[in-house]
């Protein structure tokens, strides 16, 4: 999933499609932290804590790059990566 | 040793997590990448829940399935027109990305293999309940995270304010 | 006698300063102008009526019983305290001089404040521009002023003194928008703070070693008593290690610190009051308005040099070398000035000359004022001249001032002929005239003969050479008044552009003025300013021989005057092919400013700043201009790597993860 993840991420040019899958490569970590957790230090809560911590993280990351894209959209009619680069030195 | 049935759905919904996440990020119409990667989410609870972490579980299906989808469903429907698709990509991209990807693949799979032996069996735990998570997000003791918690809300806090500023008509 | 008065003649002027300062642009220039001079007309009052109280009230605190004027602390509070024994305060002191100087500065900035009423504004009635500035700033002035005076310690004096230079420096930019006022102004500024640098270090020295600022404790010990602890006795070289390793008096390059301590405080002077070689500021000076040059240009500043020597005088007796200094200084600027006069073609230039001259008069007569000779006659002397000089020096400055306005120049050949069109200001500058070359009855030859007659005590040749400048004196003051009043005009002024005498508020201070000088050669000086307060008659003193002998000086410069210059003839340019380099030399104020500029601009701007400049330049700057560059090299050569590209990063990111797994891996393996 994480390489799945990081493939979309690599070679998709719609920023959407490029956070969803930065949300697959976080879940998979994610996933990684709580089978750890689970199976190597069971009873302990810090893999599902650290999770939770993740989760609510992400939330407020997507929101924040949706607007931030909304906004890019708003104002260049384009969300393709490639051609923004405005911003460059 | 564990039961058969759990067996055949950790398989099961193993190969729905790949196949979505496979799926999430070579469709080209951007709003089925989006419900793919809903059900790999709810793939990913389904894990949490055969892991007896039934409330990471539900965060997962109310935070990401309920939250951020919702999000990315009317941030699609913004910035996008329905039906047209993404130009197809070319190969060689493709080509690239793959092998990144495969690079990464089997540098991440390698580390997990040798440094961790496979548990063929989970060990017991019983289900950590709510008033024992609810002590570890506020207790500021050893292993207690009211400090990262309240981090944690005043990002939240900023970030709707930002949210709010930046996507602000000007 | 109370508290009340003192303060107020200082806290008048301030409060106008800061008042019109704050408040002059949002009230009409008129009610500007008249408050500030009901302000300075009160403090006119209160002066006259402190001077009054002292000279003539006989309490004990001002006379004693033998007849002596003491000094008297009216207060005297600390104002700064660094430790037990440095306190600095500031107080007012009342003695002859200060009392005398009181009314001198109140009457002139009086009569100023007045005359720039009417001087300030066009012949249609319409005020200068910065109208009310211009009173915020003569208000300063006469409040730094009236604190220097009144000060109680050399260092309340050199505060003031360092205000009066400010105001001054305000004043002679007060046209800012000219660029030779800006540069008159700056250069004011600068030549007298060199000089104020050593005012400042004899102040120190001095204090160090009498371990006091206070005039009252400097002047009054017992004489001898304060000399022995400055003096070394040189006759041996045992006594001179005895007074070295005792620590009472050093020796610095083969003089007492007494000496070097004085002659410091006396190049402090010498920058106020214009004496040579520090004198090139003020004729630049009179790029101000002329009222300002009337009154701190003329009457009041530039004898704060004056007022300082005679304020120290006890100190000065005590060093012979010091005062022979003084002497010498005055004796060459006088001269040196009064050659220079001779030549200028600005009225306000011969008159700022002629003000250089007359200063030095004044020194030379402090220089040569011994209590063995006439009782320190040269002391009284200077200050009456320094009285009658304010006077008929500011009257003149103000005729100037109305000539120029009445014709828009500075330049005498375009004012030949006025009489007919300006018999007020004719008359008066007349009388000064004849005052300032010394024709009895009028005040300058009272003043004049005394110097003069202290001179002639003190040395036979300080006495000639006196009378020769004195000589000149005469005649290039009636030069200018032939060449100003007489001579045939040039152009026609006819109807309403001819020039005509002034409004009231100018004729006013005039003949106020003109008749002060008439009258004042009569006051009994002598009674009221002495060296040591010991009243005299100095009638007693008046020698009819100098008298009549200065009084044909003075005649026959007149009159050769006006054989040359009466009317337009041939003998000024005859005596000036006679004389060609003497003539070009003088016209030239013999080169000063030029020797300056060479200084600076050659020799310590060519051979000092070019090279440390070079070295800013070129060393220091280019070692961080180096720095800039690798840099913004560098940031060039690596900036292309910043592509914009997002998916460019997160490629070259994964690059160095795998990179960095891989080495992991080896290395785990």
């Amino acid at each position: 999933m994480f390489c799945c993840g990081l493939y979309g991420f690599l070679t998709r040019r719609n920023m959407i499609a490029m956070l969803v899958s930065l949300e697959l490569m976080l879940n998979a970590v994610d996933m990684n932290f709580v089978i750890f957790n689970r199976f190597l230090f069971p009873g302990a809560m810090e893999g599902m804590m650290f999770t939770l911590f993740a989760i609510g993280i992400a939330a407020a990351e997507t929101a924040l790059a949706i607007a931030i894209i909304i906004n890019i959209f708003r104002s260049v009619h384009n969300i393709d990566v490639r051609e923004l680069n405005q911003m460059k030195f | 040793m564990e039961s058969v049935g759990s067996i055949i759905l950790y398989v099961v919904v193993a190969v729905s997590i790949v196949v979505f996440s496979v799926l999430a990020v070579t469709t080209r119409k951007i709003l089925r990448a989006a419900t793919y990667l809903l059900f790999t989410l709810f793939a990913t609870a389904v894990v949490y829940f055969m892991l007896d972490f039934e409330f990471l579980g539900a965060v997962q299906i109310a935070v990401y399935a309920g939250g951020i989808v919702v999000l990315f469903v009317f941030a699609i429907l913004l910035t996008s027109h329905p039906g047209d698709n993404s130009s197809r990509l070319t190969s060689k991209r493709r080509l690239l990305g793959l092998v990144g990807a495969l690079a990464m693949l089997v540098v991440t799979g390698w580390t997990l293999l040798s440094r961790c032996a496979l548990y063929a069996s989970k060990p017991a735990m019983e289900n950590p309940d709510m008033k024992q998570i609810g002590q570890t997000l506020m207790g500021t003791g050893d292993g207690q995270y009211l400090l990262p918690f309240e981090a944690i809300s005043v990002l939240l806090l900023a970030c709707i304010i930002g949210g709010v500023v930046v996507a602000r008509k000007r | 006698m109370s508290v009340t008065i003192p303060i107020l003649i200082l806290a008048i002027p301030l409060f106008m300063f800061i008042f019109l300062g704050l408040c002059g642009k949002k009230m009409s220039h008129l009610l500007a102008g008249t408050l500030g001079t009901l302000g300075m007309g009160t403090v006119l009052v209160l002066a006259y009526y402190t001077a009054f109280n002292y000279f003539f009230s006989g309490q004990a605190c001002f006379i004693n019983e033998a007849g002596e004027r003491l000094q008297h602390v009216i207060f005297n509070t600390t104002w700064l305290q660094f430790t037990d024994s440095l306190v600095i305060k500031l107080g007012f002191l009342l003695d002859p001089i200060s009392a005398m100087m009181l009314v001198v500065i109140t009457t002139i900035s009086f009569m100023v404040h007045l005359y720039s009423l009417g001087y300030m504004r066009d012949h249609h009635g319409v005020f200068e521009k910065g109208f009310q500035r211009f009173y915020a700033f003569l208000s300063l002035f006469s409040f730094s002023m009236l604190g220097l005076v009144v000060a109680t310690n050399i260092f309340q004096m050199y505060i003031f003194w360092e205000l009066v230079g400010a105001s001054s420096y305000l004043l002679i930019g007060f046209y800012y928008t000219k660029p030779s006022a800006v540069s008159a102004s700056k250069k004011a500024f600068i030549v007298t703070r060199f000089a104020d640098l050593g005012f400042l270090i004899g102040i120190l020295t001095l204090s160090y070693y009498t371990g006091t600022f206070n005039f009252t404790d400097l002047t009054s010990v017992p004489v001898e008593g304060l000399a022995d602890t400055f003096r070394v006795d040189l006759s041996t070289p045992e006594t001179v290690l005895a007074g070295i390793s005792s620590g009472a008096a050093p020796i610095f390059m083969g003089a007492s610190v007494l000496t070097w301590a004085l002659v410091l405080i006396f190049v402090g002077g010498m920058g106020k009051s214009a004496m040579l070689p520090l004198h090139i500021w003020l004729p630049d000076a009179m790029e101000g308005p002329t009222p300002v040059s009337a009154l701190i240009h003329a009457a009041t500043m530039v004898v704060a040099g004056v007022y300082l020597v005679a304020r120290l005088f006890p100190l000065y007796l005590m060093e012979n070398s010091a005062l022979v200094i003084v002497t010498v200084v005055g004796a060459i600027t006088a001269f040196y000035a009064a050659v220079v006069a001779c030549t200028q073609v600005d009225i306000k230039r011969v008159l700022a000359f002629s003000t250089i001259s007359q200063i030095a008069f004044m020194m030379v007569s402090l220089g040569v004022a011994r209590p063995e000779y006439h009782e320190g006659l040269g002391y009284m002397a200077s200050m009456f001249h320094l009285f009658t000089h304010a006077m008929f020096k500011a009257l003149l400055f103000l005729g100037a001032g109305a000539l120029i306005h009445a014709i828009g120049s500075n330049d005498y050949t375009e004012m030949h002929g006025l009489r007919k069109y300006m018999p007020i200001t004719h008359w008066t500058f007349l009388i000064g005239c004849l005052a300032i070359a010394g024709i009895i009855p009028f005040s300058g030859f009272f003043s004049k003969d005394e110097i003069l007659s202290a001179a002639g005590n003190y040395s036979v040749w300080v006495y000639i050479w006196m009378s020769l400048v004195a000589f000149m004196t005469a005649f290039y003051m009636f030069r200018l008044y032939y060449l100003i009043f007489w001579w045939k005009e040039h152009t026609v002024r006819e109807g309403h552009h001819a020039p005509h005498d002034q409004p009231w508020t100018m004729s006013v201070p005039l003949i106020i003025l003109a008749a002060i000088t008439c009258v004042a050669g009569f006051i009994p000086f002598g009674n009221l300013v002495s060296w040591n307060g010991e009243p005299y008659d100095f009638m007693a003193h008046f020698d009819w021989s100098i008298a009549t002998v200065s009084l044909i000086v003075a005649v026959a410069a007149i009159l050769l005057a006006t054989v040359m210059y009466r009317k337009e003839n041939k003998l000024p340019a005859k005596m000036k092919n006679a004389m060609p380099a003497l003539w070009r030399w003088a016209f030239h104020r013999f080169y000063w400013d030029e020797l300056y500029m060479f200084i600076t601009h050659k020799i310590i701007f060519g051979c000092v700043c070019r090279p440390l400049a070079w070295f800013d330049r070129h060393i220091i700057d280019g070692t961080m201009d180096s720095f800039a560059i690798v840099t913004n090299k560098a940031s060039n050569a690596i900036k292309p790597l910043q592509s914009g590209q997002v998916q460019m990063y997160v490629w070259l990111y994964l690059i160095g993860a795998l990179l960095l797994g891989g080495i992991t891996i080896l290395c785990l393996i």
